[in-house]
C-alpha cells in the first residue's frame, strides 16, 4: 500500500479529541484533527467523537458548515465512525438542554435514561463503567469483531431509534438500548473504543480495515 | 442489568510525581506517574485515578502535562482531581485527556459550581469527591450513623452532613460520588462500609467506595448489593496495588471468585501493551 488511508478526526471543540487521535493512529491510520469541512470532504473517512452536550455538539456543528460535509460524506459512502456524541448526533433529535435537532439520518430520539429500570428498581444515572455490548446484524465492521465484547461507557442519554433494524450492537442498562447502529457507510457506538482497552483497540483496528477496503 | 463493578487504582502526584512509593515498578521509575499508569493499564484496570497534591496553584502546568501524556499512550478512562477550583480548570484537564474530573474543597467553598459546572459540560464527567469523618460526641464516642465534611486532608472538619451533602451535589449535578472514609484512610482495616451504604442508598449516581481497602475481601465487601455489604459501584484502592503485593489481575479474579461481577482478565497473551512497562509474563 502507498499510504496510510487518512480520516479526518471532526474538531468541534468538544474536548479529549487527544485520546481518540492517540487510538486511531494506534491502528494504523492516518489522522487529519480538523475543523474545516473541506479537509472532512478530501477524506477516507470521517470520525466524529465526543463528551459533552447534545444542543452544544449541534450548535458548533450546524454553525461551522461541519453537519454537511460530514452528512456529505455519509451519503458518499465513505466509512463514517461516530463515538459517544458521535452516534448521537446522527439521530432525528435529543433532549439534552431542550429539544436540538440532530443530524436526522437515522429517525429516532436521544434521550435520558430512564429513572427506574424494567423492575421498577432505581437506575443510577450517568452509567459509567465497563459494559458489554451484543454485535447483531450484517456490517463490514462486524466480519472482524467478536459477538460480544465489553467497552467503557460514561452518558446520561443515549438513543432510541425508530427503526431496530439499524441497531448493530445492544447494551443492557435498565433493559436493552442500542449501543451501536450502522448503515452502510456508517458504524457508530455509545462507548468509548479509545477508553476500552484491548477491546477498544479490535473495534479501530476494523475500522481501518474497512476504510482501507472502501478508498 | 450487566454494568460491571470497577477496581481503580489511585496515585497521589505531587509536582508531577507519583508520591507514595511504588515499589512494583521501582526498575523502571517508582515516580513518573505515565509509567505508573501504563503498568495499571497493562494489568487491566478498569479505570484510573490521578490526585494533585501540589499545594502551589502555580505548577497546575505540570499536572496539564502528565494527563496530556497520560491520554496519549494509555487507553483506558482517566479521572483527574485535587486543586480543581472552577469551570476553567475542569475544562483544561478534559481537553488535556482526562474522562472524568473531580472536585471537592472548590464545592464546598461554593456551592454553585457544581451546579455551574453540570450546565457547562454535562453531569457525566463531573465527580464530586468527599472526605468523610465519624462524628464524635464529647466523651469521643462515635455518633452512629452520623459523618461529617472534611477538608485539608480531614484535618479540617465542616459540620456539613456527609450524606446530606453528597445528596445535594447530586441533585445540583455531580454525575458520581468519590467517598472516602478519613477514619479508615491508610488503615487497610476494610472500608467503611455503613458509610458507603448511607451514601449509596441515598444518592442515584455511582458511588466509588475510598479509604480503607487492604485486600480483595475488603473491596469485595465495599462492592456487594447484599444487605450488609457498601452498595458501592467502584472501589478504588492504593497501597495494596502500589506496593506490589498484588496485582489488578489477581484482585479481579479473587472479587469473580466472591461472586462481584467485575471485568474479567483478558486470556493471558492478548495483550496490545506492546509499548508498555509491565512486567515481563504478567
Amino acid at each position: 500500500m502507498s499510504r496510510a488511508a487518512t480520516v479526518a478526526l471532526v474538531d468541534y471543540g468538544a474536548g479529549n479529541i487527544r485520546s481518540v487521535a492517540k487510538a486511531l493512529e494506534r491502528s494504523g491510520l492516518r489522522v487529519d484533527v480538523t475543523d474545516s469541512p473541506a479537509a472532512v470532504r478530501a477524506a477516507d473517512g470521517v470520525v466524529l467523537p465526543g463528551a459533552g452536550a447534545f444542543a452544544d455538539a449541534m450548535a458548533t456543528l450546524r454553525s461551522s458548515g461541519l453537519e454537511e460535509a460530514v452528512k456529505q460524506a455519509v451519503e458518499e459512502g465513505r466509512p463514517y465512525l461516530g463515538l459517544c456524541v458521535g452516534i448521537q448526533v446522527l439521530f432525528d433529535e435529543g433532549e439534552e438542554h431542550g429539544i436540538t435537532p440532530g443530524f436526522g439520518v437515522f429517525g429516532g430520539r436521544v434521550e435520558r435514561f430512564p429513572e427506574n429500570d424494567a423492575e421498577g428498581a432505581r437506575l443510577r444515572v450517568p452509567q459509567i463503567g465497563w459494559n458489554e455490548v451484543r454485535f447483531q446484524g450484517e456490517h463490514p465492521m462486524l466480519e472482524q469483531l467478536p459477538a460480544r465484547d465489553h467497552y467503557y461507557f460514561v452518558h446520561s442519554y443515549r438513543p432510541v431509534p425508530t427503526d431496530s433494524s439499524v441497531v448493530a450492537g445492544v447494551c443492557d442498562y435498565g433493559g436493552n438500548f442500542a449501543a451501536a447502529v450502522a448503515n452502510p457507510s456508517v458504524f457508530a457506538v455509545q462507548f468509548h473504543p479509545e477508553k476500552s482497552q484491548h477491546a477498544g483497540k479490535r473495534l479501530l483496528d476494523a475500522y481501518r480495515s474497512w476504510v482501507e477496503t472502501r478508498r | 442489568m450487566s454494568l460491571l463493578k470497577r477496581i481503580i487504582p489511585c496515585l497521589d502526584v505531587d509536582k508531577g510525581r507519583v508520591v507514595k512509593g511504588v515499589r512494583y515498578v521501582d526498575h523502571v521509575d517508582c515516580g513518573d506517574p505515565v509509567q505508573v499508569a501504563q503498568l495499571y493499564d497493562a494489568q487491566e484496570a478498569d479505570e484510573v485515578t490521578f490526585l494533585d497534591i501540589t499545594a502551589s496553584h502555580e505548577e497546575r502546568g505540570i499536572l496539564l502535562d502528565i494527563v496530556s501524556r497520560t491520554a496519549e499512550t494509555v487507553f483506558m478512562p482517566l479521572t483527574v482531581g485535587g486543586g480543581v477550583r472552577s469551570v476553567q480548570d475542569i475544562r483544561d484537564l478534559l481537553n488535556a485527556g482526562a474522562d472524568k474530573v473531580s472536585i471537592m474543597t472548590a464545592a464546598v467553598h461554593d456551592p454553585d459550581l457544581v451546579a455551574a459546572a453540570a450546565a457547562k459540560i454535562g453531569s457525566a464527567n463531573l465527580v464530586l469527591a468527599i472526605d468523610a469523618r465519624a462524628v464524635r460526641d464529647a466523651g469521643e464516642e462515635r455518633v452512629p450513623g452520623r459523618w461529617e465534611v472534611c477538608t485539608h486532608g480531614g484535618r479540617r472538619p465542616t459540620g456539613i452532613d456527609a450524606v446530606d451533602w453528597a445528596d445535594r451535589m447530586a441533585q445540583a449535578g455531580a454525575g458520581e460520588i468519590l467517598l472516602t472514609s478519613m477514619d479508615r484512610d491508610g488503615t487497610k482495616q476494610g472500608y467503611d462500609l455503613e458509610l458507603l451504604r448511607a451514601v449509596a442508598d441515598r444518592v442515584s449516581v455511582p458511588v466509588v467506595a475510598s479509604g480503607g481497602g487492604g485486600s480483595a475481601q475488603d473491596l469485595a465487601a465495599a462492592l456487594s448489593d447484599e444487605p450488609e455489604g457498601g452498595h458501592a459501584q467502584a472501589a478504588l484502592a492504593a497501597s495494596i496495588f502500589h506496593f506490589g503485593e498484588t496485582t489488578v489481575g489477581e484482585v479481579k479474579s479473587a472479587l469473580l471468585e466472591m461472586g462481584i461481577a467485575v471485568r474479567p482478565p483478558s486470556p493471558a497473551g492478548e495483550g496490545v501493551h506492546e509499548s508498555g512497562p509491565g512486567p515481563a509474563g504478567s
